[in-house]
C-alpha cells in the first residue's frame, strides 16, 4: 500500500512538472500581453510588476483598419466552412453509409485515398482554376470547397458513425412510407449530432487557424483572416512591438480556448475514434 | 454485411428480369433498406456536391499538376512543354536539396520524439489516477494551438536573443544568441514545437491503453513479472497497432508543415535555408516565382515520397506490428 501511494506521488510530480513545462509559455504569453512592451523580455516571471491595457489599444488599430474586421472576417469564413462540410459531408456519408449502389465501395475507397493527398500537389491547379475565373480576394476559393465534400476526414468520421446506427430504424421509416431523403432528413440527421458536432469544432478550429489559403488567396488588407493579420503585425513588428502582437495573437486563441473548454469531450472522443488531430 | 450482399443479389435479379415485375423476389431475402431496385440514381442526387468536388477540386488539380510538371509556367504565357526538364533541373537545385534535408530531419526527429512522449505521459497517465482528465486537457491543448499563426509569434520571442529559453540557459552559465538566427539552431525550434503537440498522439494512446484487457496484468503479476516487464511484454506488444497508427497520421501531417516555418522563418526559410522546409520551398516557387511547373513537379515527388514512406510503414510494420492470433 506503501508503495503504490509512493508510486502515485511520484507520478503527480511528474504529471505537474510536465504540465507547467508545456503551459509556461502560454502563461507567460497571456501576463505579457498586459506589461508594457519594454518590461516583457527582462521580466520572466508570471507576476508582471504594472498592468496596462495598452497594448491591446494598439494593436487593435496596428494595421489601419480595427483588428475587429479581420475577427469578423475569420468569423465569417470558420462559419461559412462548418455549414459546408456539416452540408456536403453529411449528404455524402449517408450516400456512402446506407444505400446501394454499385460504385459504393469505390466511392469510398476514392474518399479515403484523397485523405492521404498531400495539399501542395492541388493548390496549384486550384489557384489557377481560381485565379482563371476571377476569384482572388474573395472568399469563395476557401469556401466553395467546403461545400463539395472536399474534407474526407469528416466524410469518413460520419460514415463511421452512421454504420454504427441500427440499420432497423431505417427499415422502420421505410415501412412507414419514408423515402431516403425522409430518412437522411428525420432519422439519420438528428441520430449523427454526436459526429456533426465533431465536425463543427474540428472544421471552425482548423479555419480559423489556416494561414496557406488565405495566404494565397487574400491580398488585399481589409479581406485579411487573423492568421494572415498576425503576420502582417509580425512583419512590422519593429514598430508595433513584443506588446501588440501578443495581446492580438491572444485574442486570437480565445475563441479555441472556448472550443476547447466547453466540448472537450467531443474533441476527445473525435481524436480517439479518427485520428484527427 | 449479410444484408447488404443479399439485397444487392435481389436488386440484381429484379433488374435483369424486368418482364417479370409481377413476381416477387423470395419473401424474406428482400430487405426494405436495399428496395427491390438498385439506389444508385438517388445515391447520385445525395453525391453530387461530393462528385462535382472530386472532379473539379481534386482529381482534376491532381492530374493537372501532373501535367503542369513537365512544362514550364509562369501564368502569363502558356505551358510550355519541356519534358522531364524539371526534375533534372531540381537534381542540381541546391536549395531542393537543403529543402529534402531540412523536412527529414524534422520528421525524422520530432515525430518519435513527439510519440515517446506521448506514448510516455499516456503510460503515466493511464490506470485511473487522480485528476486524469485535467492532465488530459492540459496536454492536449497545446495540439489545438500549435498549428496558429499566434504560437509560432510567441515562439519566435521564447527562442529569440532574450527570451525565455535563454533566460533559463542562463542560470546554467550558458550564452546563446537568438536561436532562430543561428542555421545550427533553427531548425530545433520547430522540431520542439511539432514534439510539444504530443496531446493528441497521447490521447490516442491512452484510447489504445484501455483496450488492453486488465487479466493480462494480473496474470502476469501472478507469474511475478514487474513494472518493466509488463510494459515490455504487455503493454508495448498489444498497443503497436496504435503505435503504427500514430506513427503514419504523424509522419505524413509532419512532411506537409508549412506555417510555423513560414511565419518563424519570416517567410525565408532561414537562416541560410535551415529552415527551408519542403512546402516552404513549393510556395517560394510556385507563389513568389511563379515558377508553376516547377513547384508541381516537386509537389508531385512530396506525394510520391510521403506514398512511398507510408508503403514501407505499412510492409514493415508487418514484423513488428501485433494484431492478436488471427
Amino acid at each position: 500500500m506503501a508503495a503504490s501511494s509512493l508510486s502515485r506521488a511520484v507520478r503527480h510530480v511528474v504529471l505537474v512538472v510536465f504540465v507547467l513545462l508545456m503551459i509556461y509559455p502560454l502563461l507567460w504569453m497571456l501576463v505579457s500581453s498586459f506589461k508594457p512592451s519594454n518590461l516583457i523580455l527582462s521580466q520572466t516571471g508570471l507576476f508582471p510588476a504594472e498592468i496596462t491595457l495598452e497594448n491591446y489599444a494598439d494593436g487593435w488599430d496596428a494595421l489601419g483598419s480595427p483588428f475587429s474586421l479581420f475577427l469578423g472576417n475569420s468569423l465569417l469564413i470558420g462559419v461559412g466552412s462548418v455549414i459546408g462540410n456539416l452540408f456536403s459531408c453529411s449528404l455524402t456519408a449517408y450516400a456512402l453509409a446506407r444505400l446501394n449502389f454499385r460504385m459504393s465501395k469505390v466511392y469510398l475507397a476514392l474518399t479515403l485515398m484523397t485523405i492521404m493527398l498531400p495539399f501542395h500537389v492541388l493548390v496549384i491547379p486550384q489557384y489557377i482554376l481560381f485565379a482563371e475565373l476571377g476569384w482572388i480576394n474573395t472568399y469563395i476559393p476557401l469556401l466553395l470547397p467546403k461545400f463539395l465534400a472536399t474534407d474526407a476526414v469528416f466524410i469518413f468520421l460520419m460514415v463511421q458513425f452512421i454504420r454504427s446506427l441500427p440499420r432497423e430504424l431505417d427499415q422502420a421509416a421505410m415501412i412507414d412510407g419514408a423515402g431516403p431523403f425522409r430518412i437522411f432528413w428525420s432519422v439519420i440527421l438528428p441520430l449523427m449530432q454526436p459526429a456533426l458536432i465533431t465536425t463543427t469544432i474540428f472544421t471552425f478550429i482548423w479555419t480559423w487557424n489556416d494561414y496557406f489559403g488565405p495566404l494565397l488567396y487574400l491580398t488585399r488588407t481589409e479581406l485579411y483572416t487573423v492568421p494572415v493579420a498576425l503576420k502582417s503585425l509580425v512583419d512590422t513588428e519593429t514598430q508595433s512591438g513584443i506588446g501588440t502582437m501578443f495581446a492580438m495573437s491572444l485574442l486570437s486563441l480565445v475563441p479555441i480556448v472556448l472550443f476547447f473548454v466547453f466540448a472537450q469531450r467531443y474533441i476527445i472522443k473525435g481524436i480517439a475514434t479518427t485520428g484527427i488531430k | 454485411m449479410m444484408t447488404l450482399t443479399s439485397s444487392k443479389d435481389t436488386g440484381r435479379r429484379v433488374r435483369g428480369a424486368p418482364a417479370a415485375a409481377g413476381v416477387k423476389p423470395p419473401r424474406g431475402r428482400a430487405k426494405p433498406s436495399g428496395g427491390t431496385r438498385g439506389q444508385g440514381l438517388v445515391a447520385h442526387v445525395f453525391l453530387l456536391p461530393w462528385m462535382i468536388g472530386m472532379v473539379a477540386v481534386t482529381a482534376g488539380p491532381l492530374i493537372a499538376s501532373a501535367v503542369l510538371a513537365f512544362t514550364d509556367y509562369d501564368l502569363l504565357s502558356p505551358p510550355q512543354f519541356i519534358g522531364l526538364d524539371n526534375f533534372v533541373r531540381m537534381a542540381g537545385d541546391e536549395r531542393f536539396w537543403a529543402a529534402v534535408r531540412v523536412t527529414l530531419v524534422y520528421v525524422l526527429v520530432s515525430v518519435p520524439l513527439q510519440l515517446g512522449f506521448a506514448l510516455f505521459l499516456a503510460v503515466v497517465l493511464d490506470k485511473g489516477l487522480r485528476g486524469l482528465s485535467l492532465y488530459r486537457s492540459a496536454f492536449y491543448l497545446p495540439s489545438l494551438l500549435g498549428g496558429s499563426v499566434a504560437i509560432a509569434i510567441l515562439w519566435r520571442q521564447i527562442f529569440g536573443e532574450n527570451g525565455l529559453v535563454n533566460h533559463v540557459l542562463g542560470w546554467f552559465g550558458l550564452e546563446l544568441g537568438s536561436w532562430l538566427q543561428d542555421p545550427s539552431l533553427a531548425l530545433s525550434t520547430l522540431v520542439v514545437l511539432n514534439v510539444w503537440t504530443f496531446g493528441s498522439p497521447m490521447v490516442i494512446f491512452l484510447a489504445g491503453l484501455r483496450q488492453i484487457p486488465e487479466e493480462l496484468y494480473e496474470a502476469s503479476m501472478i507469474d511475478g513479472a514487474g513494472r518493466v516487464r509488463r510494459f515490455w511484454s504487455i503493454t508495448i506488444p498489444l498497443l503497436t497497432p496504435i503505435i503504427f497508427l500514430n506513427l503514419v497520421l504523424q509522419m505524413i501531417s509532419a512532411f506537409q508543415a508549412f506555417t510555423q516555418a513560414h511565419v518563424v522563418s519570416g517567410g525565408s526559410g532561414g537562416p541560410l535555408d535551415s529552415t527551408l522546409f519542403y512546402t516552404l520551398y513549393i510556395y517560394q516557387r510556385g507563389f513568389v516565382n511563379f515558377d508553376m511547373g516547377y513547384a508541381s513537379a516537386m509537389a508531385w515527388v512530396l506525394l510520391l515520397v510521403i506514398a512511398a514512406a507510408t508503403a514501407a510503414n505499412f510492409i514493415v510494420s508487418r514484423r513488428w506490428v501485433y494484431y492478436g492470433d488471427e
